[in-house]
């Protein structure tokens, strides 16, 4: 998206499209990135519940990967997945590495 | 046809409330602006508007209120005065950046500590950055009629901005005077229907107001900001100039009194500009040529109108009823800025007045007016920032 100039811009700073945080990839923001162990995964979906970014993907009742778009690495869904036998379904990586 | 009554600066005030009509209403009371809102909720009351009025519990809620009402999409008003307009800093920025037009009077009063109730400036001065347009009264009719035009002016679609309009405590607030009230139907008629840009509430269209704005956007927005306040002294002119058709009184962005061929001349705001005149009169009387500027329009402020009338004097003393502590006052400043555009001419000097309601009178202004009759003459200038009237 070309950065808007300050003609172009609504009067206010006011928002006219509905649902148009979809357009800000805020993945970038992220300093360390969940990983999904599905050898661990008990199907849950605590993850999917927690996350605020709506950044873990459901389809048919079972989780998916990440969707690392909008995913800004908070951590939650890695500290609520109870994972299997002590074993973490998520674990935190830091990004870079 | 015009109604001709005695009353005080804040019954005139709220008169110009109740005609606009204003959707919604979020008022804390604080002196001496408290009787303005006393009467406005009498018009409540009394079902002569249909307002909703909010009580809350402070300023800072009163201005949080009003700016979700505008953002509703409704007309909106409040008023203050001094430790108010200071409570409500956070949010004033909040509305103006929004672009949204609230109309609030201001009744101006000093700020604490220590403690004082009285006229000055220094609250308004205060507010000079938060993006509001402020226009400023000499006297309750000056207040009545501001009031009035300043809904045409917030609500103008190029403009979209809160406006604030300036009175002075008590000397104006609280004294008689002879006044002229537009009819209801013509007050009604001259401000106009209130047209919502962008509401809340219109659920068909959904928006957001108040988004996080970074880095990579935040200055185009500041920029857009300054652009709008650049465009409202045309509205305010524009708005002037259909006053004047109804009832005959002419506003500009400031007032020149004898300004044309002066070679002294004195800048002061509000209700001391009155005293001023006479003093200038007498002057005039004895041959000197003596002017004075009346600022109206303080933000945005039309330096390159100022400077065109102040291009021909050879001294010219701003007085300013709020200070800066170490600095000059902040009417100096803006002048001092707009004589820049005339070559840093001509010699300005400063005389801080009249601070937590201390009388400013005729004496004052000859002073002021034989010393830069002196400087006119001389070239020199023996001090370019001073109190007058303080004890030592
Ligand atoms: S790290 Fe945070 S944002 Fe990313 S998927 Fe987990 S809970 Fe969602
Ligand atoms: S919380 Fe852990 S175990 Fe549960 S679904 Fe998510 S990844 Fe799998």
């Amino acid at each position: 998206m070309k950065p808007k100039g300050w003609k172009e811009l609504p009067p206010g700073s006011v928002v006219t499209k509905p649902g148009s945080a979809e357009e800000f990839k805020t993945g970038s923001w992220r300093s360390f990135r969940p990983v999904w162990v599905p050898e661990n995964c008990i199907q849950c979906l605590f993850c999917w519940m927690y996350c605020p970014d709506m950044a873990i993907k459901v389809k048919d009742g079972k989780r998916e990967q990440f969707d690392y778009d909008y995913c800004k690495g908070c951590g939650i869904c890695a500290r609520e997945c109870p994972g299997k036998k002590g074993q973490k379904a998520i674990i935190m990586v830091e990004e870079g590495k | 046809m015009a109604k001709v009554v005695a009353v005080t600066g804040n019954e005139a005030v709220a008169n110009a409330l109740r005609q606009a009509n204003p959707d919604v209403c979020a008022a804390y009371p604080i002196t001496p602006q408290t009787d303005i809102m006393q009467r406005f909720s009498g018009f409540v009351a009394d079902g002569l508007v249909n307002t909703e009025l909010i009580l809350v519990e402070s300023e800072h809620s009163a201005m949080s209120a009003c700016v979700g009402a505008s953002a509703g999409g409704g007309r909106v008003i409040t008023a203050t005065s001094s430790q108010g307009l200071a409570l409500m800093w956070e949010i004033l920025f909040i509305a103006a950046g929004d672009r949204l037009p609230i109309v609030m009077p201001l009744v101006n009063r000093a700020l604490s500590a220590p403690l004082n109730i009285h006229g000055d400036h220094s609250d308004g001065m205060g507010a000079r950055d938060c993006g509001w347009i402020q226009l400023w009264s000499e006297n309750a009719q000056e207040a009545y009629d501001n009031t009035l035009q300043a809904f045409r002016i917030a609500e103008h679609m190029d403009v979209r901005l809160p406006v604030m309009i300036c009175l002075d405590g008590f000397i104006i607030s609280h004294s008689i005077e002879r006044l002229e009230y537009l009819d209801d139907a013509e007050a009604t008629d001259f401000v106009g229907k209130y047209t919502p840009l962008y509401p809340l509430l219109d659920v068909d269209h959904p928006v957001s107001y108040g988004p996080l704005i970074l880095p990579d956007l935040y200055m185009e927005y500041k920029r857009a900001q300054h652009e709008v306040m650049t465009k409202a002294g045309k509205v305010v002119l524009d708005v002037a100039a259909d006053f004047a058709k109804v009832t005959g009184r002419n506003y500009g962005l400031f007032e020149s009194y004898r300004l044309d061929d002066a070679e002294i001349a004195l800048v002061i705001l509000n209700s001391a500009a009155g005293t001023a005149k006479d003093t200038v009169d007498e002057f005039r009387g004895k041959g000197i040529r003596a002017g004075l500027l009346k600022p109206r329009l303080f933000r945005p402020f039309p330096y390159r109108e100022v400077a065109e009338a102040l291009k021909s004097a050879k001294a010219v003393c701003v007085l300013d009823r709020a200070d800066s502590f170490g600095g000059f006052g902040p009417m100096y400043m803006e002048i001092a800025s707009a004589m820049m555009l005339n070559g840093a001419k001509p010699l300005l000097i400063n005389k801080i007045y009249g601070l937590g309601g201390r009388d400013f009178l005729p004496e004052h202004a000859e002073l002021v007016l034989s010393e830069l009759a002196e400087i006119a003459k001389s070239g020199a200038v023996r001090t370019f920032k001073e109190y007058i009237g303080v004890r030592e």
